[in-house]
């Protein structure tokens, strides 16, 4: 069957909005400082004013005696250490011993009130040995005998350095037509959510906790919690109530979850932390600081003959999910076209400012400024279409990249044909006035990692769907809707499948306890893994419907069609997929000759049966109805080191189309026009699709024209609203969307990947368009005016 | 004006302008059209007011200071940053929060037509923009899109790159605008 024609679903790629929307829209939605527990006690956080400081002592004995305060504590009350990759934990709730960045928490206070929680963080006196600070990338990969991780057991301050190659890059550049390398860089970026990181702890009378998080991985928060703690997993509830925005910064297990946690413990009182804006800043685990020296040989014939990137991260005090974003500065370069001769070095290095790890688009942003500059800049030399030339050479369907990516669908060429059309791009190129300019820039993403962060074979998603004689399904699952509408997506697969309307499913997710394990919501996962889950959860349902169907209508079962052959490796790693086993990578027929719809169940021959009266059937000597579903990604890639990398069931595909005003008088930069084509497969539900896609766009637009954490001494000088300008609605240019027609087989209904692709290539686009207009190559993000105008008289200069 | 008197005692406070039990100052407002009278710091902010003493937690938090706007209230109906007001500065002014634009009935237009186009994301935003939208609609015949994208730029949204929420916005306009 095919699944492109949307139109033949009934919940399947129509315009749904959000679940949830109306609480939020009316302000009953509870995020999770809305929550009122009893008697809370509110927590404040002692932070580091010093980038790096030996802690001589902290005197909390007046803080302890001040007004309303139930407990002070400092490092050594939480001395275990945590990190969400098990292979770095390096990160402690508190400073022991060595603060090592500016804003890094030292204490905690308890109180009453918050005033009195803050009356008394101000007795706490702190004696600290000021260090010398490792404040940027240069200073970081220099020798010392004091690295800021002295347990690495290196004389310097690389965390990580990640290697690969493929093919023979030198033989590529040696046999290309032109050969571009340039230096780039990039500032560290904050995500900017609305919500601030918070936490509200509930105890009960035997010390069972209840963790309410704005977190975006509930069951990460649930591991570290124990651990760090040494409490058992089972006396742990984390929940994660509304939450405003993630993009990254809520992915990881954070200091002051374990704070509020351990304060709950010893106080046995309820506990309220919300962090200040500023502290968000600190907290952030943004976007690493990035230096890319980055060298493209081109042949028109050939296409990219050889790539070859150096980058080096700054990655703040501690390791987050830094070794990923390690790699995923190279490997994500391995799309969307065809690179034979491929090569990266990517260095982390540590440094005495705040943690950076995942924000959207995960490690491939800046790289993939890089490359497609660099792809403009060739095409330019050789005075070749740079949209024509992309065209020539995308992956293919089908294939395996260099480094061993298995490249299912693509539909990307579709995808940039029609921008061309739709944005006028051969009338413009090239031939737009002065200061008016068009630029092109593709790019791709994973839909979710195959390989899970705790190497196990549980599978990386499981839903559960119950059902009883009210009509109601109830889909529970472990995925957390970040404000990108994961609960919605889930309950349309049950809707879909059942043919129910949304108002009858329930959905009850991102809840510990209640919900099967689910890995959470980052690397662009939930759509494609807890989908598939969903789905399949909901198959089996179907299955037991028509089974009592069959019995009310006297008939046979139906036979049911094999769910999918073993193909060839593109499919299952030669893994039959299997709907009781659960472990099912692709998207097979569900058809059993039935049909479902507007609570209607009708056979075969067309008699028709209500909904409940089937349901009613059979629960009889069942009682409620259940059922699973799981999603564990198929084997695949390379055996080379860390070949895990940016391994991906499916891949999303990206092309912009990007135009823009340039004021040569002021340097300003106005992006007038995008169009933008992504290949998600087929779109679920356009609305969420394009609204994932315009606010990719708008944090591109951040990143690439105004955003950007200054430091000075290791402290940050930006860390507010006020002075972290994110782009306005005035900002925001007009985009016209193209979804190309596109399956993904193995995709819950053809779904792949939407919620951070379209960032990395968005970026480029804008500087190829500004090139376009002003005849000026910028290599610095952020492009503002002062970068624009400099480079304008410096232009103007060679001329005369 | 006692309110003065109570604000004056409140700057007299040394500790870090931390009041103590005795610095109680009384406040009389009228929140949602019902009045209220509460005994409060005088440093609570209009904000702190609303959420923690009264429990309305439609009206958001994003800093505290005056960037986000995520704590935009109706004052009279205009929209003021309930952050960087104080709740004694608000005697004797009406306000209205998100929770007292419906009061558990029909969504009011704006909220539709945002509903309907998909302008809510994580909608923390939400409330703020929904007042944003009351007040343009009070106060413009036929917005433009320039007058909604002013009416909305006081709140930051980080999710939806505001193209939905002015979409919906506009959509509300022109069924206004037919309507007259
Ligand atoms: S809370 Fe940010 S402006 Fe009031
Ligand atoms: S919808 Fe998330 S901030 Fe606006």
């Amino acid at each position: 069957m095919s699944l492109q024609d949307s139109k033949r679903y009934q919940t399947i790629g129509k315009p749904i909005p959000m679940l949830g929307a109306r609480d939020k829209l009316t302000g009953t939605a509870r995020f999770t400082d809305d929550i009122r527990l009893s008697r809370p006690l509110f927590v404040k956080i002692l932070r580091s004013p010093y980038p790096s400081a030996h802690l001589k002592s902290i005197d909390i004995s007046k803080a302890k005696k001040s007004k309303g305060v139930k407990a002070v504590i400092t490092g050594k009350d939480i001395p275990n250490s945590f990190g969400v990759l098990p292979i770095s934990k390096d990160e402690c709730a508190m400073a022991t011993g060595k603060v090592r960045y500016v804003g890094e928490p030292i204490a905690a206070v308890a109180a009453e009130s918050l005033r009195d929680a803050v009356a008394a963080l101000r007795l706490i006196k702190v004696k600290y040995e000021v260090l010398k600070p490792v404040l940027n990338i240069a200073q970081g990969l220099k020798k010392t005998k004091n690295p800021i991780h002295p347990e690495l057991k290196r004389e310097d301050n690389i965390h990580k350095s990640a290697h690969q190659s493929f093919g023979d890059p030198d033989k590529g550049f040696d046999g290309a037509k032109v050969v571009i390398e340039r230096d780039f860089s990039f500032l560290s970026l904050s995500h900017g959510f609305t919500e601030p990181h918070s936490v509200q702890v509930e105890i009960k009378d035997d010390d069972e906790l209840t963790v309410y998080s704005a977190t975006q991985v509930p069951h990460y928060v649930h591991l570290a919690l124990s651990e760090v703690l040494e409490i058992p997993l089972h006396k742990i509830r984390v929940i994660k109530p509304y939450l405003g925005g993630g993009f990254g910064g809520k992915s990881d297990p954070f200091p002051h979850e374990m704070i509020a946690a351990r304060l709950a413990l010893m106080t046995r009182r309820n506990i309220r932390l919300t962090l200040e804006r500023e502290e968000v800043f600190f907290t952030h685990h943004g976007r690493h600081e990035t230096q890319v020296k980055m060298k493209l040989g081109l042949d028109p014939g050939k296409g990219i003959t050889a790539l070859d990137g150096k980058m080096l991260i700054d990655g703040g005090a501690y390791g987050s999910f830094g070794i990923v974003t390690s790699y995923y500065n190279g490997v994500l370069l391995q799309g969307p076209y065809k690179i034979a001769n491929f090569r990266f070095d990517c260095d982390r290095i540590y440094t005495n400012k705040p943690v950076c790890g995942a924000m959207r688009g995960h490690g491939g942003v800046n790289p993939r400024f890089a490359s497609e500059s660099l792809l403009d800049m060739a095409c330019h030399e050789l005075k070749i279409d740079p949209c024509e030339f992309r065209l020539e050479h995308f992956l293919e369907k089908n294939s395996l990249t260099a480094n061993q990516f298995r490249i299912t669908s693509v539909s990307i060429k579709k995808g940039l044909e029609k921008a061309m059309t739709k944005s006028g791009w051969k009338k413009k190129h090239r031939q737009l006035p002065y200061g008016k300019g068009i630029g092109v820039a593709c790019g791709f993403f994973i839909s979710g990692s195959a390989l899970p962060i705790h190497w196990n074979k549980i599978p990386q998603s499981t839903a559960r769907l119950t059902l009883d004689e009210s009509g109601l399904a109830v889909i529970y699952s472990g995925a957390s809707d970040i404000g990108q509408g994961s609960d919605t997506v889930l309950a349309q697969m049950v809707a879909e499948v059942l043919g129910l309307p949304m108002g009858m499913i329930k959905v009850v997710s991102a809840d510990t306890a209640l919900c099967p394990t689910d890995m959470g919501s980052y690397s662009s996962r939930v759509t494609f893994m807890a989908g598939n889950a969903a789905r399949n959860a909901s198959i089996q349902m179907r299955r037991t419907l028509v089974k009592a169907a069959c019995q009310l209508l006297k008939i046979d079962e139906p036979p049911y069609p094999d769910p999918g052959k073993p193909m060839s490796f593109f499919r299952q790693g030669q893994r039959k997929p299997d709907f009781k086993k659960g472990f099912l990578g692709a998207n097979p027929d569900y058809e059993d000759g039935f049909s479902f719809s507007e609570k209607k169940i009708i056979s075969p021959a067309n008699e028709e049966l209500d909904y409940l009266e089937v349901v009613k059937k059979a629960m009889e000597e069942n009682g409620t109805l259940q059922a699973k579903g799981c999603y564990l990604s198929p084997k695949m890639g390379g055996t080379h080191k860390g070949a895990g990398a940016g391994l991906s069931p499916s891949y999303s595909f990206t092309a912009f189309i990007t135009e823009v005003d340039v004021n040569p008088l002021t340097g300003k930069v106005k992006v007038e026009k995008v169009t933008c084509a992504h290949d998600c497969g087929v779109p679920l539900n356009p609305l969420a699709v394009e609204g994932q896609l315009e606010g990719s766009i708008h944090m591109g637009l951040g990143q690439v024209l105004m955003e950007g954490l200054r430091y000075e001494h290791g402290v940050q000088q930006n860390a507010s609203f006020l002075e972290y300008k994110i782009p306005s609605p005035f900002e925001q240019p007009e985009i016209e969307i193209i979804l190309p027609d596109s399956d993904e087989q193995e995709g819950p209904f053809g779904a792949k990947e939407v919620g951070e692709g379209a960032l990395a290539p968005f970026n480029p686009s804008v500087a190829n368009a500004i090139f376009d207009a002003v005849a000026v190559r910028l290599f610095d993000l952020p492009i503002t005016p002062d970068k624009v105008l400099d480079a304008i008289h410096k232009n103007n200069q060679k001329k005369d | 004006m006692n309110k003065n008197i109570q604000l004056d005692k409140a700057r007299k406070q040394k500790n870090g302008g931390l009041a103590d039990k005795e610095d109680f100052a009384k406040v009389r407002l009228e929140i949602n059209g019902r009045p209220i009278i509460r005994a409060i710091f005088p440093a609570t902010s209009l904000l702190e007011f609303i959420r923690e003493e009264l429990g309305l937690t439609g009206t958001k938090k994003g800093c505290d200071l005056g960037d986000c706007g995520l704590c935009t209230v109706l004052l009279d109906g205009k929209p003021v940053l309930s952050c960087l007001m104080l709740a004694l500065d608000a005697e004797d002014h009406q306000i209205t929060t998100i929770e007292g634009l419906t009061n558990g009935g029909e969504l009011h237009p704006i909220q539709e037509a945002m509903l309907k186009h998909g302008a809510v994301q994580c909608g923390y935003c939400s409330p703020a923009m929904v007042l944003n939208g009351v007040h343009l609609l009070d106060t413009h015949k036929n917005p433009d899109q320039m007058a909604i994208k002013e009416a909305i730029s006081g709140t930051l949204c980080r999710c939806t790159g505001y193209t939905k929420i002015e979409k919906a916005f506009l959509a509300v306009t022109h069924q206004k605008g037919a309507k007259v």
